[in-house]
């Protein structure tokens, strides 16, 4: 689930004070690799995101499908979403709650869409570490952003794809006929945690709840011992197997031969993108958000641009003192929020909205937890194109959640290989490599933030705002999550 | 080697991987041709080790050919010292890397074959003194030499591992370092003595040393045994096993580079407790004291049986040796602990329990996927717990809900109690849970591939269940019988398909004990052998297979020397005494005790069914003794009551002086000569071994092997004797024949030693084990 809940305590990345001892013998290894210069080539060359508008435009024409539309099911669109800007723990939000989070998601997006709050048949929302005040966080912040106290809703969880499941959820709902317009969405608050009293302190206190007599209680109290009062964190680790997620990641790069120079480099890449594409105001999704008591928030705060010498002095975050995984190649803890309006296409137009996307087929997979932990779109990728009818080639533009550098390379050399998909996979070949100049061109999770139970619905819109601005028609949406879960969707562009 | 006599079907195995490794070879032959200088002339003349050069660090991997591990064999040893020679001659290395691409083995120990070939101890002594000097030099080396570890690093090769500069070592359930040579009576000759008190503190060491106990790879960590770990990886673009050792490699080969850039310091940070014990150490007094200390435990618990731990307490206090002369102390202790019978009589038992840890009667038609276990007592609940922890889906099938449910609750505890002891998660006691279905009925029964019975020793119920689970089982269903005394031909009787028909007797407690004795009757057929011996090993038993007669061959031994237990209770021996003479010839557990472990009851049933059909040689003790103790309830340790108390949390047990009357009543009188301590030793000795033999010339074992392998894994038989084969051996046929005729001049019978061995007695060269 967290890339990072075990090192709570992390600052920023990049102050670390770096270990030269350390980072000679890792360039050293790197250097000795065989296949570094591969990737590393492949990153540096490639063209920001430039060209790809031209390159989409064209492919449109030849796609295996004209639509992904099925006779006798209903359309379903997302008519447009917005996300709080998503900022590093312990910043700005650290002294909300996370339904207040979830609130200014969804004020925006009642302000972005203005949909009349009664027309809203169902909100579901999407989140991982609860706070135990608001459980159901959905219902808590869909009160308090003033939907019609009709309008019942619900929470889900499922790691980093929490958001996703929210909105499938929805399109299940739509598609069957239970409801016409859904708000989902997701929240995350890192900066606030549920820490508990130990279990033998919350038996005591319960027993002691119950006790009747003065001589019972004393009974009870007598049993007190010091170490009653040592605190239970959340689970920092997955539960199955006690490893960090970190931790698997940085085995997993291993696994795949990924170097700790190609893992900096594409770090280096999405948070490049992710600025470039906020200083030209691509990431239209962000609504501003006025904090109690502190200055409106505009932009998210994560995305630095570092340079790969800055990178290269951080020590392993997981595996010390030789592993790959860093804090600058990492997503970072992040609070942020974000909700997506989803009708049925008709009751969308009826309203006279022009929908951003289609929502159209999508797959949930789950593999092993402990070595292939975060290799869900590896598996979920073939199997939502192969029940779409498409191949890797129909798709115009990818949107792959960057738990880690080495995460995401680990997928795209597990995409690639022949011996992976046979033996693992059940394939006869490999999936295929989606084609770089159209991965994530806005950023990703790494530079962006990921917010864990929010990150579905940004990937969505960002799909779905780079095929309109891209002009392309069908978008791949992909993520893993704790658990060795996994979840892939196709977006396709409303026709303009 | 090491247990190298491998079944066909291994050996082609064997020649796949050997193909396999050279392909690697080559691929990493011609890697490096590109990269660097190789040396290809001495790299083709090489089998053990393959070595190349990254940048300045020498990579020098182990992989003996035709073998599933790496053993330090005479040929190893000189083609490693040939490669080190190199490395330390050429300018362009700096450092080296030492690693086996052998899955999960790095170096198993020294080449047992090699040390059974020496027939003086000037011999081992020898070889010891080789090894020494290569180490020392490994250890002085100014080169930084970093032990790369995956697998299994034992005796000699965690020796040479800590001669070594550095050590890495993969977090792999496989990874186990230790020094067992202590298991096989002799001591770790090449330098472990005075090393591994240096490197993890004599605490430490000596626990690894006189226990033999492998350590696994985070502990090891944690005690500065080795410096980092690596993670075993899962599956990227190649197996993860391969994968695995290149990712050890390539770390091991950036701290091989880091040592020789001075960037890393091999010493590690001591805890304040360390630091204070070791200083408490370098006190020589304290030292003395300690010495003292773990030298009196020892000679307690081993009951000067066993010389050698005794060895490695005087070795290690030589001092730390700087010169070459002062090792030949202990290589020469070294060679004569390799020349004694207790050596042997270990070794031998080594070589058996390989051996018994292999299906000679090869593969089954089909694989047990789904098991079943009638009755979920002690027994059944045991035998379930062996097998789900293994991955096999098994129901439990008992007759009561309270009766299953503490079944239920064996299991669990069983699983559970490895989860505190951190052997296991808590994830995966569950899902080792989860194959486990308890049940009333005989639901699922129809897909069972093989039905375990485990319930009372009644014949009638035994034929009762029998004829119930053949009404729902499928045609192929192997049905196992577990008992200690029943005749399977007799359980099969009612059988419709006695082919399929079989004895597993499991010993208790069933987690515990190592011990399988699979019995077949004459129509037992070979694929239902194949079959129980496949789930045996599967359950991780040592098995034994032997033909099916009364008592099959361990309740056989037993027997009679029970019987004269009791007679020499009878002779006025009271418990305490008998026990401390039966502990002291190195049987773990006294002689009366056993009796109240087993149980009165079984015992007594036991001795009455096997008495009916062996008469005069069974017999000895008179059988009312049990019959009057088992009226008074004292049943043993079960009822609380036998030869002794037992309480709940009293750790030392008291006389039950109720058995005083008893033991009185029955009281015969003693003969003078025949009743001395040692001639007490010999009666109950000399019956397990005649008994055995018998066995043996009677077809029930079909090898002696066997036979010694039942005896010490099952009954206890004193491990440093080797099993009764062994101890023949190693004693002489002779003197054993000659005691047994003492004693049947005084007693009758029961001792008249066996055709078998009066045979051996009468030819000196005749030998069981050759």
């Amino acid at each position: 689930m967290a890339p990072h809940s075990s090192t709570l305590a992390w600052k920023i990345p990049w102050t670390e004070e770096p270990d030269f001892r350390m980072i000679s013998l890792l360039t050293y290894t790197l250097k000795n690799l065989p296949n570094t210069s591969k990737w590393a080539l492949r990153f540096c060359m490639r063209p920001l995101s430039s060209s790809s508008q031209l390159q989409a435009a064209a492919a449109s024409q030849t796609k295996s499908k004209k639509t992904l539309a099925k006779p006798n099911i209903r359309n379903i669109v997302v008519v447009d979403g917005v996300r709080t800007p998503f900022l590093l723990s312990g910043t700005s939000y650290k002294d909300l709650m996370p339904h207040d989070l979830a609130r200014a998601a969804l004020s925006g997006l009642l302000h972005r869409t203005s949909v009349p709050k009664d027309v809203v048949d169902y909100i579901i929302f999407g989140t991982v570490i609860q706070e135990v005040k608001t459980s159901n966080v959905a219902r808590e912040a869909a009160l308090g952003a003033g939907f019609s106290d009709k309008t019942p809703a619900h929470t889900v969880t499922m790691a980093c794809i929490s958001s996703n499941q929210a909105m499938t959820t929805a399109v299940g709902l739509i598609a069957s006929g239970q409801c016409d317009v859904v708000v989902a969405g997701g929240v995350e608050l890192m900066s606030d945690i549920p820490i508990r009293h130990s279990r033998k302190m919350r038996k005591m206190m319960l027993d002691l709840n119950k006790a009747k007599t003065l001589a019972q209680r004393l009974s009870i109290i007598s049993k007190f011992r010091l170490n009653f009062l040592s605190p239970e964190l959340p689970a920092v680790s997955e539960f199955s197997t006690s490893e960090t997620m970190g931790h698997s990641a940085d085995r997993l790069a291993a696994a795949f031969a990924i170097s700790r120079e190609e893992q900096d480099e594409y770090a280096l890449r999405s948070h490049s993108l992710a600025k470039k594409a906020q200083d030209e105001g691509l990431l239209s999704d962000v609504v501003p958000f006025k904090v109690p008591g502190r200055d409106t928030v505009t932009q998210d705060n994560g995305i630095r641009p570092s340079s790969l010498d800055q990178m290269a002095k951080l020590k392993p975050a997981f595996i010390k003192p030789y592993g790959t995984v860093t804090a600058a190649n990492s997503s970072f803890l992040t609070d942020g929020a974000s909700a997506v309006l989803i009708m049925a296409e008709e009751k969308a137009l009826a309203m006279g909205y022009k929908p951003k996307a289609y929502l159209r087929d999508f797959m949930y997979v789950s593999q092993d937890p402990k070595d292939q932990l975060l290799l869900g779109p590896t598996y979920a990728t073939p199997k939502v194109l192969e029940k779409a009818g498409l191949t890797m080639n129909d798709i115009d533009v990818f949107e792959f959640h960057e738990a880690f550098s080495g995460q995401i390379l680990a997928n795209l050399k597990a995409m690639d290989s022949d011996w992976f998909a046979q033996n693992y996979m059940g394939r006869k070949a490999k999936v295929g490599l989606p084609p770089l100049e159209k991965f994530n061109n806005w950023g990703g999770s790494l530079s962006l933030g990921h917010p864990f139970g929010a990150t579905g619905c940004r990937l969505v819109m960002a799909a779905a705002n780079r095929l309109r601005k891209e002009g392309g028609q069908y978008g791949l949406v992909a993520a893993c999550a704790a658990g060795g879960q996994g979840h892939a969707m196709i977006v396709e562009a409303y026709p303009k | 080697r090491v247990g190298h006599d491998l079944a066909p079907e291994q050996q082609a195995t064997n020649r796949n991987s050997v193909l396999k490794i050279i392909n690697c070879e080559i691929r990493f032959l011609t890697g490096y041709i590109c990269r660097s200088f190789t040396r290809s002339s001495a790299l083709l003349t090489r089998t053990h080790i393959n070595y190349g050069v990254r940048g300045d660090v020498a990579v020098i991997r182990i992989n003996s050919p035709n073998s599933k591990v790496n053993t330090l064999s005479q040929e190893l040893h000189s083609e490693f010292m040939e490669v080190m020679n190199e490395v330390w001659s050429s300018s362009q290395i700096r450092s080296a890397v030492l690693i086996s691409t052998k899955p999960g083995c790095f170096i198993a120990g020294a080449d047992l074959n090699m040390l059974n070939s020496c027939t003086t101890s000037q011999e081992v002594t020898q070889i010891s003194q080789e090894a020494q000097k290569m180490f020392e030099k490994l250890e002085k080396s100014t080169k930084p030499v970093v032990a790369a570890i995956n697998g299994s690093c034992l005796g000699g090769g965690l020796e040479l591992a800590i001669s070594c500069q550095y050590r890495i070592a993969t977090k792999d359930k496989k990874t186990v370092l230790g020094s067992p040579e202590v298991l096989l009576g002799i001591l770790p000759g090449a330098g472990a003595t005075q090393r591994l008190p240096k490197m993890v503190g004599i605490p430490a060491a000596f626990d690894m040393m006189l226990t033999g106990r492998g350590i696994r790879a985070d502990r090891a960590k944690k005690m500065g045994l080795v410096d980092q770990l690596v993670e075993p990886l899962g599956p990227g673009v190649k197996p993860p096993e391969e994968r695995t050792i290149e990712y050890l490699e390539e770390v091991a080969i950036t701290f091989a580079k880091g040592l020789a850039d001075k960037k890393i310091t091999p010493k590690r940070d001591k805890g304040l407790v360390e630091k204070l014990t070791s200083y408490a150490l370098s006190i020589p007094f304290v030292r003395q004291q300690i010495y003292k200390k773990v030298e009196e435990k020892v000679r307690k618990q081993t009951k000067g049986l066993y010389p050698a731990p005794l060895k490695i307490i005087d070795v290690s206090l030589y001092p730390i040796l700087q010169h070459l002369s002062c090792f030949f102390p202990l290589s020469r202790t070294f060679g004569e602990l390799a020349m004694t019978k207790e050596s042997k009589a270990l070794m031998g038992l080594y070589r058996g329990q390989t051996q018994c840890k292999k299906n000679k009667f090869g593969a089954p038609q089909k694989e047990v996927k789904q098991l079943a276990v009638l009755g979920a007592g002690l027994m059944g609940a045991g035998i379930a717990q062996v097998s789900v922890d293994k991955g096999l889906q098994t129901i439990l099938k008992d007759t009561t809900l309270p009766a299953l449910g503490r079944g239920q609750q064996q299991v669990f505890k069983g699983l559970n109690d490895k989860v505190k002891k951190k052997t296991l998660t808590s994830f995966e006691r569950d899902a080792m849970f989860s194959n486990l279905i308890g049940q009333l009925d005989y639901r699922g029964f129809e897909k069972a591939d093989m039905v375990i019975e485990a319930v009372f020793e009644d014949l009638n119920l035994k034929h009762r269940v029998l004829k119930e689970a053949e009404a729902v089982i499928p045609d192929h269903c192997v049905f196992a019988s577990n008992t200690s005394a029943l005749p399977i031909g007799e359980i099969a009787t009612v059988s419709k398909r006695p082919e399929k028909v079989i004895g597993m007797h499991y010993f208790s407690p069933v987690d515990k004990m190592q011990l399988l004795e699979i019995i077949t009757t004459e129509k037992t057929s070979k694929d239902t052998t194949a079959s129980a011996v496949d789930v045996g090993l599967r359950q991780g038993k040592v098995i034994i297979v032997v033909k099916d007669g009364p008592g099959f061959y361990t309740t056989r031994c037993l027997t009679p020397m029970m019987s004269e237990v009791i007679r020499i209770l009878q002779e006025g021996v009271g418990p305490k005494k008998l026990d401390s003479l039966t502990t002291s010839f190195g049987f773990p557990v006294g002689a009366a005790t056993l009796v109240d472990e087993v149980g009165v009851d079984v015992a007594k049933h036991v001795a009455e069914n096997l008495g009916k059909e062996f008469g005069e040689r069974f017999a000895g003790g008179s059988l009312e003794m049990l019959q009057q103790m088992i009226s008074k309830g004292f049943l043993g340790r079960k009822s609380g009551k036998g030869f002794y108390i037992y309480q709940e949390g009293v750790k030392n047990k008291n006389l039950n002086s109720d058995m005083d009357s008893i033991l009185a009543s029955l009281k015969m009188p003693s003969q003078p000569d025949v009743s001395s301590d040692e001639d007490i030793q010999y009666r109950l000795v000399t019956r397990f071994v005649n008994e055995a033999i018998l066995c043996l010339q009677e077809g029930v074992l079909a090898t002696p092997t066997e036979g010694d392998i039942g005896a010490v894994f099952g009954l206890g038989f004193p491990p440093c004797l080797g099993g009764p084969f062994h101890f023949v051996d190693l004693y002489g046929a002779q003197k054993i024949v000659d005691r047994l005729r003492k004693y049947e001049a005084a007693y009758g019978k029961q001792f008249t030693p066996c055709q078998l061995l009066v045979d051996h007695a009468n030819n000196p060269n005749k030998k069981f084990y050759q």
